[in-house]
Parts: C-alpha cells; structure tokens; sequence
C-alpha cells in the first residue's frame, strides 16, 4: 500500500468513527457550545465559583433522578412520579426529624426504605401486571402529591437539624491548611481527571493489544486533554468558592456506580435487553419482569434521596417540594439520547442531558428572561434534541 | 397474446449499490409470472419501482402498461390503474373488522358517510370470491395466517385489480392453505387476470407459473417458459445461484445413540380459552446426535408444544414429565431449561429472537451471560472473542460484530441466533423454522450446521412446513395434529404423500 491509500485509509476511518460517535461527541459538544454562549451572554456570571457551586446545589437532585429514571426509560417504561414520590419523602422526613425529633441518621434510613417500598409498589403494577407504566406511576403521582399535602397538613415544616442541613448545604472538610483557596478540593479534583485519564488509557492499551479498533489516537489523546482541562478548571472553580459540596460528591460517587453498572455487568446489558426486545431477552433466559420491578425499586430509592437533598436545601418541607421534577428529569434523559422505546440510552447522557438543562436554567435566569419564556425555550430544546436523534438515526 | 406489463431497461442505484441494472420483465395478459431469485437478487426492489415507491425519475427505465408510457409519482397512481402489490409482512389492522380492513380506503358511501350495508354486501362478495368462510365483522386479530392472507386478496380484489403483485404470499402458510391460495390463483388467470408471484418456494412456481423470470445481482438472467412443458426446479435453482447445487442438502451418515430427552404425557391448555387443551397429553422423545422433525399444519400446535417445554413459555396448566438422560428436570423458567441443556430457536427472528438494535456481539452472548463475565462484570474482550469465532465459525457475513443484528440479512440472522444458542452449549436444540424466509444458498449453510450439530452428539428438534426440507435432513419425521402425534416415520419410510395422508386421515375422521 502507497502512503497516500493508507492516508486516504485513515481519513474514511475517521470519518467513520465521527460518524458512529456523532451524538457522543455532539452531546459534549452542545454542553460546551450552551456553557459558552451563557457565560459571554452573562458577562462571566455563569462560571463564577459561587454561581457554579449553586449550580451543583440546584441541579444535583435532578442528575440524581436521572441516573434512576434513564434506567427505567431504558426497559421501555416511564416513571411520573419520582416529583411527587420525592416531594413526599420530605415531607416525611421533616415530620420524623421536626416533629419526632428522631435522629437524622435513622431518619434517613427509614426515608430510603420508604423510597424503595414505593417504587416496589408501583413496579409490581408494571412488572407482574403488565399495567402500562405511564398509568401506574400517573396514579402514584397524585396519590403522593396527596399524601404529602396530608401529612404537612397544607403547612411548611421545619427548620431541620444543622447536622441534616449538611446533606445540601455542607462542604467537605478542609485538611491542608487553608490559604482560602481550598487545597484539598482542587486535589481531588486532579486526582479524579488523572484516574479517569488513566482508566481511558488503560482500556485503549488493552484493545490495542486485543486487536479491537479504539478510537484515532488523535482523538484520544485530544479528548483526553480536554476531559483533563475541563476537570481541572471545574475543581479550580468550585475551589476557589467553599470547596466541594457534600452532594457534589454523592452525586459523582453514585454517577461513577450507575455507570459502570449499565455499561460493565451482566445486570445492565440484562436491563437493555428486555428495552429492546422484551419477548426475545424473556425467551433467553433473562427475569424481564424482576429486572423491571427492580428498576422501579431503584427509582423509588433514588427519588428519596433527591426528596432528600432537596428537604434539606431549603432546610424545610413545603407541600409544594418536587412540583415538576419529574418533568426536568425525564427531559434530561431525553435530551440525553435515551430512547422512548426502550434500549437505548446512557448514564453519561443523561447526565450531560440534566446539566444541559441545569445550565440553561440558570443562564436564562441570570438573563432575567422570565419563567414564562424559559419554559417555551427548554421544550423547544428537547424538542430539538429528539428531532436531531431520530433523524440521525434515518440517515 | 398481449403484454399488459413491459418493464424496459430498468436501472436503480441507491447510495453505494447497484440494485437493479438494465432490467426487462414483461407480464401477458391473463398470465402468472414468477419472479424468483435470492434475497437481495432485487425482486422486491423490482416492485417497489413498478407501484410507484421509488417514483418516476428516481430510476432508469420505462414502464409501459396497458400499452401506454407510465410515471408513477407514488402508490396510489399505479393502484389507481390497478396495480396492486400485497407485501409479505401483511398490512392488515389487527383490531378491525374484515369488512373494515378491505374498505378502508376509500369505503362505498353517500355524502362522506360509510354506507354499511354497501360495505357488508361487497365484503361477502369478496369474501365468496376468495373462498373464505368467516363473517365480514370477524376481526383480523381472531384469523390464522392464511386467512388474514385471504382478507389481503380481498381486499386487492375490490380495487379492481388488473395484476397483482404478491411477495413471498405463503411463506408463513402450510401447505392446505399455501395449495388453496396457489388455487385461487389460477382461477383468477382463467378470468383474465395477471400475477407477478414472488417465492422462494421452486415446487409452487413450478406448478402455477405460465413464465418464469430469474433475478440475480440485480440483473435478469432468464425467463423461463413453462407452458410448453415443465421447468425442472434444479434447472431454476442453477439459473439463481449460478452454481450447481447437485445437492439441496448436505449429505450426512447419521451416528445415533441413546434417548437424551423425553416427554411423557405433555399436557398444554391454551393461555386465553383455559378450557381449550391445545396439547393433548402427547409423548416424545429425542436420541443422542439424531435429527428429529416435527411436520404439521399451521395451527398443529408445533409452536406451541416447543415452547411449552421451553421454561413454559407458552400456555398454561402445563403437566407431564420431561426427563433428560433419564432423570426428571425443572423446566418451569427459562433460565432452568437453560440450566438444562435445552435451547429454543425461535420461528419469529424480529419478535422473539433478536435485539434488532443490538450489535451481533450482544446478541450472540445475550443467553449465556454469565460466560463472558467474573463475578457479574462482563470481560469485554472474552466477549469479543466468542462473538468472533462464532462470526467465522458460522460464516455471519457482517462487517464486525460491532454491527447491528437488524442491518443482517435474513440468513445471516438466523446464524445469530444460532450462534447465541450454541454459546449456552445446548444438548437438545429446538430449531423452529430455520430456513423462513431466507435464500436456497443460506439455506444450505444452515442445514450443514444443523448437520454439524448432531455429528457433535446433540439432539436436534426440526420443526418446518417445508415437508422437503423435513425430509432432506431428518433421521425421523413425527407428524403432528391438533395436538397429538399422529404418525411417525424414519427417514427411509417417510414421503411427501405419507405425511399429508396422516394428517388428512386423522382431519377426516372429526366430527
């Protein structure tokens, strides 16, 4: 072979890799391309260490979700009430802690079992009964909405305990001596982008050896770099403000965990199967119906603790806690990629799909543009993110 | 005689192929034109052109009909001139009525209101025309196959049809049904009417075409006259592949041992009509590196006896006893069938079988997990690995195994899910239809498998309505009934004629 075949060889394949790896790419690309176009809009707001570490606050309870409700999304099914379910384990966490006085630790325990035993509630509807979804969870939507208004009584409760209050409002303590700059945050920071640096390497080490096509080392090397960068700068950010939130950390710890088990174990390959072809993944041996009671079981724990975090954030539970989220969090897996049949869709998507919409969230509001409009433009934009998506897919 | 149809010189390039090249194809008057070729040769492109799918311009070529230059812009200008194909995938509504299901375009009425007399007078008609027994307000949902392929016929008919097009029309048919359906054809010729028939089936071409058209690589090889004497189905199967296929089946000297699998007293009721016994307390049994078929018509109850033994997958209240080398096994879940050394090849590759949207990797481990994974976690390059000797063992044409099951063609999907059942290393295969729907070439490669499989001391369970097929690769033909086994032959007794005769004897003697 000439230089020049092997040369025009390279070009077709990595075109070919762009194309096959198009909504990935595209997906970071609009993240970065929205992040920008807000923080010239904002005059620099956006990215200031303080507005970004709200940013975290505000949004953390929707990522949360998100990584519970794309699994749902993915056996095919959907799950309307993760914003009541989550307004009324808030509630009632405030009426054991407030009113009860009961320590936060078993509190909260109790608050996650009561997550799950809801989710098992509906998921058995789903998963045995083979009751639509959408009808289930419709119905649980207003059943917890109703609930929690009777069980606050139509009143706010609260304040909670400072220790509770630490969930959302709480930083991580500071080791090194402290110049205000927060040392020991930054250097998690550059420990995490080192470690997933590292990690990516090994993986492509190891396909290389195996003979598997990995990605043009150009790309590699230059999505790296800038995986690298933008951790590192995100960690000087939040840094140089009052250090990493608790939740921050919850957040990215339970991202890692949802992740690996989607795209790694048996477990998560079973979950996609029975999206894509329930009868076929049945007639292969597979538990379709228990792995979908599960993911209602895991949604119903995860919907908890954003009822949680969310609690302890306005330091209070109002009857109105959780009013839409679930329309939020269903939106961020969407924009995410995740399909609405079932099969398709991935953690980081939806992930990337929430802070989509997190961000614009905030930069419109920092451009004062009322909540009227904001509401036509993000479904305008999930609009668009489906459209791209299907019709990428005919192509 | 006239020619009602010429097709001239028809070229179509879609990006990257060559899907027809300088085509000619002419349809007489009042004659049956068989359009064979194997998959991918372009017959359905062929059609699509002809009704106006790929509209004028989109091709090269003319169409003439009824002598007159034509430039279909969409489906309804050739229905119009009644050209009307039926697809093999029937499109019918499941949920309508009959009646509703062949008026529902363009239904008789007065001032935009469905006049429904109108409506259930001519849909008795058609339904007498077509040979159908079933009330026009049936819905589509309660008929077999071949009677929703009846309802399609009818349904042509009322568009005054001029030539119809029908694709692969008894593909899903047995052969009562496939030979009424053949029958009706020809009485429609008698009264003047053109067919293109597209098949894979070379004994039914054979005995209702007036001309056959060969197709291959997008090009016409031969046509074919069968009305001054009879076409021998090797001489067309040569034209097709350009290869001589001296055998339509491999050969094998069969190396049979002990019984490996059993049912005893198989009792299945059917999962809605819980009083309706659809399996009727039937033994069976499988030996060790034997190949055993089961023939029937549709609606015997095959299916579904394969199924039940599947980890019950089918029916309900299902009793007997299955032993494997003797020893009674829990069959009650899928996974324990699995556990046991069976494995169920479904008939339905897009609805049961595969994850169309999942690579072939994906596929090809789905039901053995476990044996790609540590502790849970899958080893991707383990996978890998399995996923590519499978992909070389089995000769899956794809280009990685990165590609999506749903892009294969039908062959190659059909050694996906071979290939995925063998990775839980089987001892007893249920392969049900293997050969629907794909070509003669791809059909020979999956009977060499099925071969390979029972010379490495496996049990396989053929169920096909391709009685030639049965008796081509099986050591033992059971035929089943309504339920219950009604005859049984080895290979050397069984023929075409013994088989129907069992069915029919047995059809008879009901009340």
């Amino acid at each position: 072979m000439t230089d020049k075949t092997v040369a025009a060889d390279e070009e077709r394949k990595h075109a070919g890799f762009l194309k096959n790896n198009l909504r990935e790419y595209g997906m970071l690309l609009s993240l970065g391309a929205i992040m920008v176009f807000f923080q010239l809009m904002t005059d620099g707001t956006l990215l200031r260490p303080l507005n970004l570490t709200n940013l975290v606050l505000q949004n953390s309870y929707i990522v949360i979700m998100a990584l519970g409700m794309l699994l749902v999304i993915v056996t095919g099914n959907i799950d309307l009430s993760v914003g009541s379910v989550a307004g009324f384990v808030g509630a009632v966490a405030a009426v054991l802690m407030v009113s009860y006085r009961v320590n936060f630790i078993p509190a909260t325990i109790i608050c996650l079992a009561l997550g799950g035993l809801i989710g098992a509630a509906q998921g058995y509807w789903v998963a045995y009964f083979k009751i639509p979804s959408f009808i289930v969870t419709l119905a649980g939507m207003l059943v917890f909405k109703g609930l929690a208004l009777a069980i606050l009584q139509g009143q706010s409760v609260g304040p909670f305990a400072p220790t509770f209050q630490k969930l959302s409002s709480g930083f991580i303590p500071e080791l090194l001596p402290d110049a205000g700059a927060h040392p020991t945050s930054l250097l998690i920071g550059a420990a995490l982008a080192t470690a997933l640096v590292l990690m990516n390497l090994k993986t492509r080490t190891r396909q290389l050896s195996h003979g598997i096509e990995a990605e043009p080392q150009g790309f590699f090397i230059l999505k790296n770099a800038l995986l690298f960068a933008a951790i590192v700068y995100f960690a000087y950010l939040i840094a140089s403000y009052r250090g990493l939130p608790n939740v921050l950390v919850i957040m990215m710890a339970l991202i890692g965990v949802y992740a690996f088990i989607t795209s790694r174990t048996t477990v998560g390959r079973q979950i996609y199967a029975v999206g894509g072809n329930a009868k076929a993944a049945k007639l292969s041996g597979i538990k379709t119906e228990r792995l979908t009671f599960l993911t209602f079981v895991n949604m119903g724990v995860l919907a908890a603790l954003a009822g949680l975090v969310f609690a302890a954030r306005l330091n209070t539970a109002t009857p109105k806690a959780g009013l839409g989220f679930e329309l939020d969090v269903i939106a961020a897996c969407f924009i995410g990629g995740a399909s609405a049949y079932g099969g398709v869709g991935r953690v980081g998507g939806a992930v990337i799909g929430a802070m989509i919409m997190g961000v614009m969230n905030n930069g419109m509001s920092i451009l004062g543009i009322g909540i009227d409009y904001q509401q036509v433009i993000k479904g305008l934009v999930l609009l668009g993110a489906v459209c791209l998506d299907v019709y990428n897919k005919k192509r | 005689m006239n020619a009602i149809l010429e097709m001239r010189g028809i070229s179509k390039s879609f990006p990257g192929v060559k899907a027809l090249s300088d085509v000619t194809f002419t349809v007489d008057e009042g004659e049956i034109h068989a359009l064979v070729g194997e998959n991918g040769a372009g017959k359905s492109t062929l059609m699509e052109v002809l009704s106006g799918v790929y509209p004028h311009g989109s091709y090269e070529g003319a169409i003439v009909f009824d002598g007159e230059e034509r430039r279909f812009r969409d489906i309804t200008d050739s229905e119009a001139l009644g050209i009307i194909i039926i697809h093999q995938e029937l499109a019918l509504i499941p949920l309508m009525s009959i009646a509703e299901n062949i008026f529902l375009v363009n239904p008789p009425s007065r001032f935009g209101v469905i006049d429904r007399d109108a409506v259930e007078r001519r849909s008795r008609e058609l339904l007498a025309t077509v040979g159908l027994d079933e009330t026009p307000d049936t819905l589509i949902t309660n008929l077999g196959v071949g009677k929703q392929q009846l309802v399609e016929i009818a349904k042509a008919l009322s568009k005054k049809v001029r030539l119809l097009i029908l694709d692969e029309p008894t593909a899903s048919l047995n052969e009562a049904d496939s030979a009424a359906l053949l029958d009706l054809l020809v009485e429609f010729r008698a009264k003047g009417m053109s067919a293109i028939l597209i098949s894979h089936k070379l004994s039914e071409v054979a005995r209702v075409a007036d001309r056959i058209t060969v197709l291959r690589d997008g090009r016409t090889v031969d046509t074919l006259d069968c009305r001054s004497g009879p076409v021998e189905e090797d001489r067309i199967i040569r034209k097709m592949v350009d290869r001589d296929l001296k055998h339509r089946f491999p050969e094998r000297v069969p190396d049979i041992g002990e019984p490996v699998f059993a049912v005893q007293n198989w009792s299945v009721y059917h999962p809605l009509h819980v009083d309706r016994q659809v399996i009727k307390n039937v033994n069976f049994h499988v030996k060790r590196g034997e190949i055993v078929g089961i023939a029937g018509l549709m609606g015997a109850g095959r299916t579904e006896f394969a199924m039940s033994i599947f980890g019950q997958s089918w029916g309900r209240n299902i009793s007997g006893r299955a032993t494997l080398r003797g020893r009674e096994v829990d069959m009650s879940t899928v996974d324990r069938a699995i556990d046991a050394g069976l494995a169920y090849v479904t008939e339905d590759r897009k609805h049961f079988g595969l994850l169309l949207a999942a690579d072939v990797r994906q596929n090809i481990t789905l039901a053995n997990l476990d044996g790609v994974a540590s502790n849970g976690v899958i080893d991707d390059i383990r996978e890998l690995r399995v996923a590519s000797d499978y992909r070389s063992r089995m000769r899956i044409r794809c280009s990685d195994v990165y590609q999506e099951a749903g892009k294969l063609s039908g062959g190659n999907q059909q050694k996906v899910m071979l290939s995925k059942w063998l990775f839980t290393d089987p001892q007893v295969l249920i392969l049900d239809e293997p050969t629907r729907g794909i070509d003669v070439g791809a059909k020979y490669e999956i009977y060499c498998i099925i071969n390979e499989l029972a010379d490495a001391g496996k049990s396989v369970i053929v169920i096909s309505s391709e009685l030639p097929e049965l008796l081509g690769i099986c050591d033992r033909i059971c035929v089943m009934h309504e339920g219950a086994f009604v005859g049984e032959f080895t290979k050397s007794e069984a023929s075409q004629e013994k088989i129907m005769r069992a069915i029919m004897r047995k059809g008879d003697r009901r009340p």
